[in-house]
């Protein structure tokens, strides 16, 4: 194989399934969207490499946020289990992907220094971790759930509960920066952010609650499965 | 089968402790630093900076960049054991929130040429928030301007665009700086990919 190009052409961006750049609903987009149309480039000019990391990047604890900025306790709020696959659109698995994800605590506050909301920190609790995807796509977080929490896009306007997740798959374009969202949450009709994604496209961005991946007396589980872009086609034996 | 692609969604603006820890000074150490390339690495050694603006002329506190390329010989690195044998990651991370003047800055080597007849370049991820899809563009060299005028992607950009995707050569006494800023809207709107 020609390592000087790594051209694999990748299914393009399903535009009908992410949102729009401007989301007037949305404050922020206003100023930050790009307003001209993107302009094509072919995969076959891009060199695509995704930038190299393995399992021994991965701490012991990385995965479990519960456990990984633990000081004098544990962690306030209702353990979950957070798990899945990560596949591209064909249902293949992704293997040894990295995902990262980062939230608020129990009591929607972020440890970031910016966020300001009047709620308790919990000196147990980070909010950040990662983990690989094994052999068959598959990965699993234990967390605790986070809370919803206000901010300045409108009057009143709550967040609902959610944790940021940021992969790469198997490429440079295949990047994806997301958010998973809880079943049944009511702030989701109201959410500007939710609702800047097509409505086809708004279910994938909920994760389910199952019996399978709860553990009894210990977490409520929650699947969540991730599809990125892909090889177009099957690679050509040689 | 599966759903189809899911939704990208905004990175927001408490990124920080997750994905660039190290920078902010969180206790959770970071996979891609912004330093790409340690002093051993073979090639010229540079820096990489630029400031993000929004559609007000306002310079952008809480972006994040991610940049990759090729390493001197214009080859990728295509496992972690190469990026650990030669010093060179080949890719970074920096947030627009810890300097003075809300730059990004990457220690890197200038990348050689990805295939054949194409520029040197370095490919770019933006992302913030009010950003609900990450952006995708390129950097270019201004003293590479022979390689510029031949490379294909440059070529499918309208002419008068172009000057969005190079970086001004700065030499400064502690090296070489290319400098590039960013504008998400605005009659420079930097060049966006649909990559």
């Amino acid at each position: 194989m020609d390592n000087k190009s790594l051209t694999r052409p990748l299914t393009p961006r399903d535009w009908t399934s992410h949102s729009p750049y401007i989301h007037p609903d949305y404050r922020s987009t206003v100023l930050r969207g790009p307003k001209r149309p993107l302009l094509p480039i072919k995969t076959q000019l891009a060199d695509l490499a995704a930038p190299v990391y393995g399992h021994e990047d991965i701490g012991e604890l990385d995965h479990d946020l519960t456990r990984n900025a633990r000081r004098n306790g544990e962690p306030l709020g209702e353990r979950i289990i957070v798990a899945g696959r990560v596949l591209d659109e064909r249902g293949r698995p992704v293997p040894n992907t990295l995902i990262e994800i980062w939230q608020a605590n129990a009591a929607g506050r972020y440890i970031h220094k910016v966020d300001q909301h009047d709620a308790p920190l919990d000196p147990n609790f980070l909010g950040a971790g990662r983990c690989m995807t094994d052999s068959d796509g598959r990965y699993r977080f234990l967390s605790i759930k986070p809370g919803a929490y206000p901010w300045g896009n409108h009057h009143n306007a709550w967040r609902p509960n959610h944790i940021h997740l940021s992969l790469f798959g198997s490429s440079f374009a295949s990047r994806l920066v997301t958010q998973l969202y809880f079943p049944g949450d009511p702030l989701l009709a109201l959410d500007p952010i939710f609702l800047g994604t097509p409505e086809k496209a708004r279910d994938r961005l909920i994760s389910k609650f199952t019996l399978g991946l709860t553990e009894p007396g210990f977490a409520l589980g929650y699947e969540f499965n991730i599809v990125l872009r892909g090889d177009a086609a099957t690679p050509m034996e040689k | 089968m599966t759903p189809g692609q899911t939704p990208s969604q905004t990175v927001g603006p408490f990124f920080a402790y997750g994905l660039t820890a190290e920078q902010y000074g969180y206790p959770f150490n970071s996979l891609f630093p912004p330093r790409i390339a340690e002093p051993r690495a073979a090639g010229e050694h540079i820096r990489i900076t630029g400031r993000l603006f929004d559609g007000d002329g306002k310079t952008i506190p809480d972006a994040m960049v991610e940049i990759a390329h090729v390493d001197a010989d214009g080859n990728p690195v295509t496992s972690r054991e190469a990026a650990v044998a030669s010093g060179f990651r080949g890719f970074g991370r920096c947030g627009t929130g810890t300097s003075a003047d809300q730059s990004f800055e990457f220690h890197t080597i200038k990348p050689g040429v990805a295939a054949p007849g194409s520029a040197p370049h370095v490919n770019v991820i933006v992302t913030m928030r009010g950003l609900l899809v990450h952006a995708f563009t390129r950097l270019y060299f201004e003293d590479e301007a022979a390689a510029n005028a031949a490379d294909p992607v440059l070529d499918s950009v309208p002419v008068e665009r172009r000057a969005t995707l190079i970086a001004k050569r700065i030499a400064l006494p502690e090296g070489v700086e290319y400098r590039l800023d960013i504008q998400m809207q605005g009659p420079d709107e930097t060049v966006f990919f649909d990559l």
